[in-house]
């Protein structure tokens, strides 16, 4: 932390070696773009990101009460995977993320296609898939907490009007982790939508006057034209919703509470749950879990995604 | 032909599947925040029999003293003030970010990154909040909305800079403007539309935020209106009218806000998509 916040500083004692170009051009004349405009933002971030994040490596490894701590090597890992409450949330926030990902990314492009084609009402459509992403979090999730009841709920009595006995949504283990992926999904779907019509939007015309004129069916557009050059929206959206899915909390404690029993348990819900049961050593642990789940999957994905594009 | 069809056909399914999936939800939320108690616990999506809406709505205010008030107040300050400081601070990063090559910039970028990446690590955040003495105060929450949401406005006005020609520096500097008038005369006035982009998307992103107020403002007494939603609704669960009441105001603010500056919200949350 010292060594961070002392850097612009430091670097202002020596101003300008001839580093930058700016100064390159006028010897002699400090730069215009000083070094400790970054330092106001970076003493938040310092202190309030960075600090805690490298705190936690070690905080994870004590048996902690904020006031003392107690150093005991990595049992709170070996509990994070033997208790099986703690594992059934560590898989569970696998399946939650992949499952609201892949969703938002399949609807999402299927949306942003159909709301980008010539039909009435598009801004009247895309303002209203848009809006669940703008909603609190909190709203949603009681909401549909009333409409996914499993007797009154208006879900579950639709169906029944049309024959068919809707699960107890929230109520039953097999469900629980499903129906609030899919409410993550009502609410974020209009954020991939507008990040896909973007994409297309950008694509120029001229592709598909060409293809126009080669007599090409309008599923070898998508396939061949819209798919390939919407892709850096589909890297967008794929990290943005499967780093949001990974870290997903607020909905689930909304909604379930991590309940029944611990079936939509997630890696942030036991990171809360252990917090305020005073584990604060064991929550921590769930936190570099958490951290290092998110690193191990995006940093490669990203590397991946961003490859392809060169490629193409 | 086909095409028209599409248009009509295909528009007109689309509005019907959009209002049942999309509409009636809030739809509900309206119906229910206007029934009686009793009326509402019924969960059903029917029209009140009898319209309570502005007595809920004194209720819902009036409410453990005023509880709900003076939580709008907290979420207001706390919006104001996190992204007023986030916008002018990230500014000033993204500039120079962008305007100078220096050594620093690789860091500097691999730091926006963790940040827009890697979940705070909650706990020892509350352990240095209290070592400064700012858990459980609004000042902690603004100051750790600010720590968090840097990196996003950094991102946005790193790219914008780009836009402003570098002539315009170079012709106040001239006339003999210092790199902080440089700044704040010439180039703050310049970023005006992405500020704007910046300030709906984090407005709406801090006024809705759970999370960090569930673990850095606890308690009921000087909680945000997300908090006091999700308080009330683990004390009454039988007067749903109420709590729903409760939902449909903090819906409001999001949907004026979206009113207003549909474009700006469009522009920033997409930010990044075309260009990867």
């Amino acid at each position: 932390m010292t060594t961070l916040t002392a850097r612009p500083g430091a670097d202002t004692a020596g101003p300008d070696q001839g580093r930058d170009a700016a100064g390159k051009k006028r010897k002699g004349i400090k730069s215009p773009y000083p070094l400790w405009f970054y330092m106001p933002a970076g003493v938040f971030y310092v202190i309030l990101f960075l600090v805690p994040t490298g705190a936690s490596l070690y905080f994870s490894l004590t048996r902690w009460t904020l006031f003392e701590q107690e150093f005991i090597g990595l049992d709170n890992f070996v509990q994070f995977f033997r208790e099986q409450a703690l594992v059934q949330g560590f898989i569970n926030t696998f399946i939650y993320a992949f499952l609201t990902s892949g969703l938002k990314v399949v609807l999402g492009m299927l949306l942003g296609v159909f709301l980008t084609s010539q039909i009435i009402a598009r801004g009247f459509l895309r303002s209203v898939v848009f809006f669940p992403v703008l909603v609190s979090t909190i709203g949603v999730g009681i909401t549909f907490e009333v409409l996914m009841n499993p007797f009154d709920g208006l879900i579950n009595q639709t169906l029944a009007a049309i024959g068919i006995q809707g699960p107890g949504w929230l109520t039953d283990p097999q469900w629980a982790l499903l129906s609030v992926a899919l409410v993550d999904v009502w609410k974020g779907v209009g954020l991939a939508t507008l990040i896909f019509i973007a994409g297309i939007v950008a694509i120029p015309q001229e592709y598909f006057e060409a293809a126009r004129v080669d007599g090409a069916s309008s599923w070898k557009n998508f396939w061949h034209i819209t798919l390939p050059l919407a892709r850096p929206a589909t890297a967008t959206v794929v990290t943005l919703s499967l780093i949001g899915g990974l870290r997903s909390f607020d909905l689930i404690w909304a909604m379930t509470g991590g309940g029944p029993g611990f079936t939509s348990d997630v890696i942030a819900s036991v990171i809360y749950k252990q917090y305020q049961a005073g584990f604060y050593g064991l929550s921590t642990a769930g936190n570099v879990v958490l951290f290092v789940v998110v690193a191990a999957l995006i940093v490669p994905l990203q590397a991946w995604l961003n490859r392809g594009e060169k490629d193409a | 032909m086909r095409n028209t069809l599409w248009r009509w056909g295909g528009g007109t399914v689309a509005i019907v599947l959009s209002i049942v999936v999309f509409i009636v939800p809030f739809v509900f939320i309206f119906l229910t925040a206007s029934k009686t108690q009793q009326e509402a616990s019924l969960l059903e999506f029917t029209l009140p029999t009898q319209w309570a809406f502005f007595e809920n709505l004194v209720a819902v205010v009036q409410t453990r003293d005023y509880v709900l008030l003076r939580a709008f107040v907290n979420s207001t300050i706390l919006t104001v003030a996190a992204v007023a400081i986030m916008v002018v601070l990230s500014a000033m990063v993204g500039y120079v970010l962008q305007r100078r090559r220096s050594r620093w910039n690789p860091l500097v970028n691999g730091l926006v990154l963790a940040g827009l990446i890697i979940p705070p690590a909650v706990v020892p955040t509350i352990w240095v909040l209290q070592g400064l003495e700012l858990f459980k105060t609004l000042p902690g929450l603004i100051a750790v909305h600010v720590a968090f949401g840097v990196p996003f406005c950094v991102l946005l006005f790193r790219a914008f800079v780009s836009t402003i020609p570098k002539e315009l520096d170079e012709a106040a500097i001239i006339d003999g403007a210092g790199s902080v008038r440089l700044f704040f005369r010439v180039v703050f006035p310049l970023l005006k539309s992405v500020i704007v982009t910046v300030i709906v998307v984090q407005a709406v992103f801090v006024f809705n935020d759970f999370t960090y107020a569930l673990y850095f403002l606890p308690g009921d007494e000087n909680a945000t209106v997300q908090l006091t939603t999700y308080n009330f609704q683990a004390q009454s669960v039988s007067s749903l009218n109420l709590l729903f009441m409760d939902i449909l105001l903090i819906t409001v603010p999001p949907l004026i806000m979206y009113i207003f500056f549909n474009r700006q919200i469009v522009a920033g949350m997409t930010a990044g998509s075309v260009k990867g």
